[in-house]
């Protein structure tokens, strides 16, 4: 059996310096939206009183969501003594970290007030779900450091696999958080559930396993090596069962929805004759996102590195349109003021809220995306994160 | 000595006259003395007190906005560059009973909740519920996050999406966080009812009543004890400061 051996990316490929030149310009139109945004106020954006969390949003819980489950190499070889997930395990835990920066960019860059983010540090009100989630994001951003300095550090090896299960665990606790803000808001027929704990959780597991598919598969081509063909089965089979897995529990939260007669209106609006949401939902998501990815990750005549990284692209096209329906969609569809009344208002109660979102929106969400790949690249061109081969070591389960 | 009959038109002119001047003079002593009784800047509000508003919406008028404007000019509340954009601090609502047509106009604030989901939900606490029941943000910690405002089940609160001008030193806003319904604490704290409740009683109709509602002796406490009421969403269980009579 080879030896496993990490290497820096050389960075000669032109490629790599093309695309470094793209984040970094990517990036800073995002700062320049951002500081748009926070001098002129929200107005700039199209959010008003009624969609209050917009396009970045979509695109901060995207990146926090994948952040989580780009871990899933990593945990699949730390934690349950895989040694043929090995070999991507650092690549794996450097995408969690860098994720995870890039969307909490994005939620700050968005807030009211992101000048106040020291406020947002030392004011705790713990009967908030987003004060947990301000710890859980910190600290899951710290084990996957630690973990990543075990992993990279010889002497360390001993502690692979107990740093690996906390970082599992903790990534579970972060996702049931992200799905908790929704799932806490009992005035909104769209949420108000415990399933969006799970539902997160698997998004998670199917989002970061498709931005790993094509951060991987990318860099491996820069690097001059291929993954293992067994590997890339597993991991393609893994990919397809976290897709059904999303694409199940959407159905059960609908379908729960529709049984109830009270939501039977915000499932209409999404489903049916919403405009763009049931565009989004249904070509976006189930096609294009789900049903789609499964077959080509399922059917070996579309196993090709190149299949691969459309398929995981679709995912990911996939994962922002249902992101946009669940959060968006559910904004634009109209409170129930008081039971049993048709209201009507100056303030547009009753009507759906028609919502556009603006340049600086779109600006900001994939300067946050850029920042993560920026620092993906520069990290893999500084730490050996890009494995030389990819086979197992005999006997061996630590990352 | 004898009374002289033809003074006693003069002794009474002297009397009433004299009686209003004293009248004159003490009246601004008695509004001293009412000062005296307002409360204190620091002195902390009560749990003893639990402030709350009834509307009658019986009372309450489609088209009139005495209300709505009183709460604009008192906290100066300016229109925006978007009509959803501007602050909705207290807007009116028409409502139509789907079993009958029966047509209602209410206005709509923050409800003041005892459960308010806005308070569970803000990271920072800026949401806070006063021991009075009064639910308000310290402008000084929101950090515009606008997750009270997904929590919010009555659309109540608002982002402030521009810069503001002419503002009040008792009620301050700032662009980029979060308001809503203040009940008026400024007055409220110095013995004064909300600017919409008094502009709804000049403005005639009446449909507006606060008070205390743990005092029994309360004209708002007895009436909801008195009279069929509800809360707007009671499914939710928040049990409201503000309740509604004729919904």
């Amino acid at each position: 059996m080879d030896k496993i051996r990490y290497q820096v990316l050389a960075g000669t490929h032109t490629g790599y310096r093309l695309l470094l030149w793209l984040l970094i310009i990517l990036i800073g139109i995002g700062l320049i939206a951002a500081h748009h945004m926070e001098t002129q106020g929200h107005w700039v954006t199209g959010m008003d009183n009624r969609v209050v969390w917009g396009l970045p949003h979509v695109f901060a819980i995207f990146l926090i969501l994948s952040a989580s489950g780009a871990l899933n190499t990593a945990s699949i070889s730390s934690v349950f003594g895989r040694s043929d997930y090995q070999p991507l395990a650092r690549l794996s835990g450097l995408l969690a970290v860098t994720l995870l920066t890039g969307g909490l960019a994005v939620l700050v860059l968005d807030l009211g007030r992101p000048d106040r983010l020291v406020v947002a540090m030392t004011y705790y009100n713990f009967s908030s779900v987003f004060a947990w989630n301000v710890f859980l994001y910190t600290g899951f951003m710290l084990v996957v450091l630690i973990y990543l300095w075990v992993m990279m550090t010889p002497q360390m090896r001993g502690y692979v696999r107990s740093v690996g299960v906390v970082a599992l665990i903790w990534r579970l606790i972060l996702t049931s958080g992200t799905g908790a803000i929704f799932g806490f808001l009992v005035a909104r027929d769209a949420y108000d559930t415990a399933i969006m704990v799970p539902l997160f959780i698997l998004m998670s597991l199917s989002l970061g396993m498709a931005v790993f598919w094509v951060s991987t598969l990318t860099m491996c081509r820069w690097n001059g090596y291929r993954v293992a063909p067994e590997l890339s089965e597993k991991l393609r089979r893994l990919s397809a069962v976290f897709v059904l897995g999303v694409l199940f529990l959407m159905a059960l939260h609908h379908l729960t929805n529709i049984y109830m007669a009270h939501h039977q209106g915000i499932e209409r609006f999404l489903l049916v004759d919403g405009g763009v949401y049931p565009w989004l939902f249904w070509l976006g998501f189930v096609l294009c996102g789900s049903i789609v990815p499964v077959w080509w990750f399922l059917d070996r005549r579309f196993c090709t590195p190149a299949w691969t990284v459309t398929t995981a692209l679709m995912v990911i096209v996939g994962g922002l349109c249902h992101l946009y329906v669940t959060i968006i969609g559910a904004q634009a569809y109209p409170l129930r003021l008081v039971s049993g009344y048709r209201v009507d208002s100056g303030f547009y109660d009753g009507e759906i809220t028609h919502y556009l979102p603006t340049l600086p929106e779109l600006a900001l969400g994939i300067g946050g995306v850029s920042l993560a790949l920026l620092i993906t690249m520069l990290a893999v061109r500084i730490l050996p994160f890009l494995p030389t081969v990819t086979r197992p070591l005999p006997g061996s389960n630590q990352g | 000595m004898m009374t002289n009959p033809a003074n006693k038109p003069r002794r009474h002119f002297l009397g009433r006259t004299g009686a209003g001047t004293a009248l004159l003079a003490l009246a601004p002593g008695v509004k001293l003395v009412d000062l005296t009784l307002a409360k204190d800047e620091d002195e902390p509000a009560s749990d003893e007190t639990r402030w709350g508003l009834l509307v009658d919406a019986d009372r309450c008028t489609t088209g009139c906005r005495a209300c709505v404007s009183a709460c604009e000019e008192e906290h100066a509340l300016a229109k925006t560059s978007r009509t959803q954009l501007d602050p909705q601090w207290i807007r009116k609502v028409d409502l139509v009973d789907e079993s009958n047509d029966r047509s209602v106009s209410i206005p709509l604030m923050c409800q003041h909740c005892e459960d308010p989901p806005c308070v569970e939900v803000c990271p920072t606490g800026a949401s806070f519920k006063r021991a009075d029941g009064m639910v308000l943000v310290d402008k000084h910690t929101c950090i515009g996050c606008r997750y009270c405002m997904m929590a919010c089940p009555f659309n109540a609160r608002s982002f402030v999406h521009e810069e503001v001008t002419g503002q009040k030193s008792y009620s301050p806003r700032g662009k980029g966080t979060v308001e809503s319904c203040t009940l008026c604490v400024h007055r409220v704290d110095n013995d004064r009812t909300p600017a919409c409740v008094e502009s709804c009683a000049v403005d005639g109709h009446g449909a507006l009543t606060f008070g205390d509602l743990n005092d029994s002796e309360s004209t708002v406490s007895k009436t909801v004890r008195s009279q069929p009421h509800r809360e707007l969403r009671p499914d939710l269980g928040l049990n409201t400061g503000v309740r509604y009579r004729g919904v």
